[in-house]
């Protein structure tokens, strides 16, 4: 699980039928001091996380199991959203 | 599993189901001789870790499951599962 900050939307039109109704962001993951790490990446949103915030995301097959009801496709979902990060700079 | 350290922890009150009422932790992955090594994750605490501890972080969905077994459990792959204590050399 990593964290990321929210830094957009995501709209198809056309995709594959399982992702019906699912929001997508799109998502840069950040390090603990909230630097980018890395590519951005499209995660489903389920929470209404929204542009700017910093999100924890999971990938692989977590992520197909957000929805409680149905599997959707995607690989990596926004499975909350960060109201404090609390790092000991000393450690 | 992974050696880390805990360096922090994330409060979230909005999360999915099964990361409600959990403690999320920021673990440095470290090697034997405990120099960070790697990037951090988000665990989410099966053993009342805190930070400063030494832990194993299990990385995987269905180990996952084994230990946080209820409704949306589906959803977590990232467990501490242990409090290490000592690490000893060969």
């Amino acid at each position: 699980m990593k964290l990321g900050r929210v830094i957009g939307r995501v709209v198809c039109t056309k995709k594959v039928d399982s992702f019906e109704g699912l929001k997508l962001l799109l998502v840069q993951p950040v390090d603990e001091n909230r630097n980018p790490q890395g590519d951005a990446l499209v995660a489903v949103d389920t929470i209404q996380s929204g542009p700017g915030e910093l999100v924890y995301y999971e990938t692989s097959k977590e992520a197909g199991r957000v929805l409680e009801t149905t599997m959707n496709p995607a690989d990596a979902a926004i499975m909350g959203i960060v109201d404090e990060l609390f790092i000991d700079k000393s450690l | 599993m992974k050696l880390g350290k805990v360096i922090g922890n994330v409060v979230s009150t909005i999360s999915v189901e099964a990361y409600k009422s959990r403690k999320i932790l920021v673990v440095q992955p470290i090697d034997p001789t405990g120099k960070a090594s790697g990037k951090s994750v988000l665990a989410i605490d099966a053993v009342q870790a805190g930070v400063g501890d030494i832990v194993l972080t299990l990385e995987e969905g269905n180990s996952a499951r084994q230990i946080i077994n209820e409704p949306g459990a589906g959803t977590v792959k990232h467990v501490v599962a242990g409090i290490v204590d000592s690490v000893n050399l060969k």
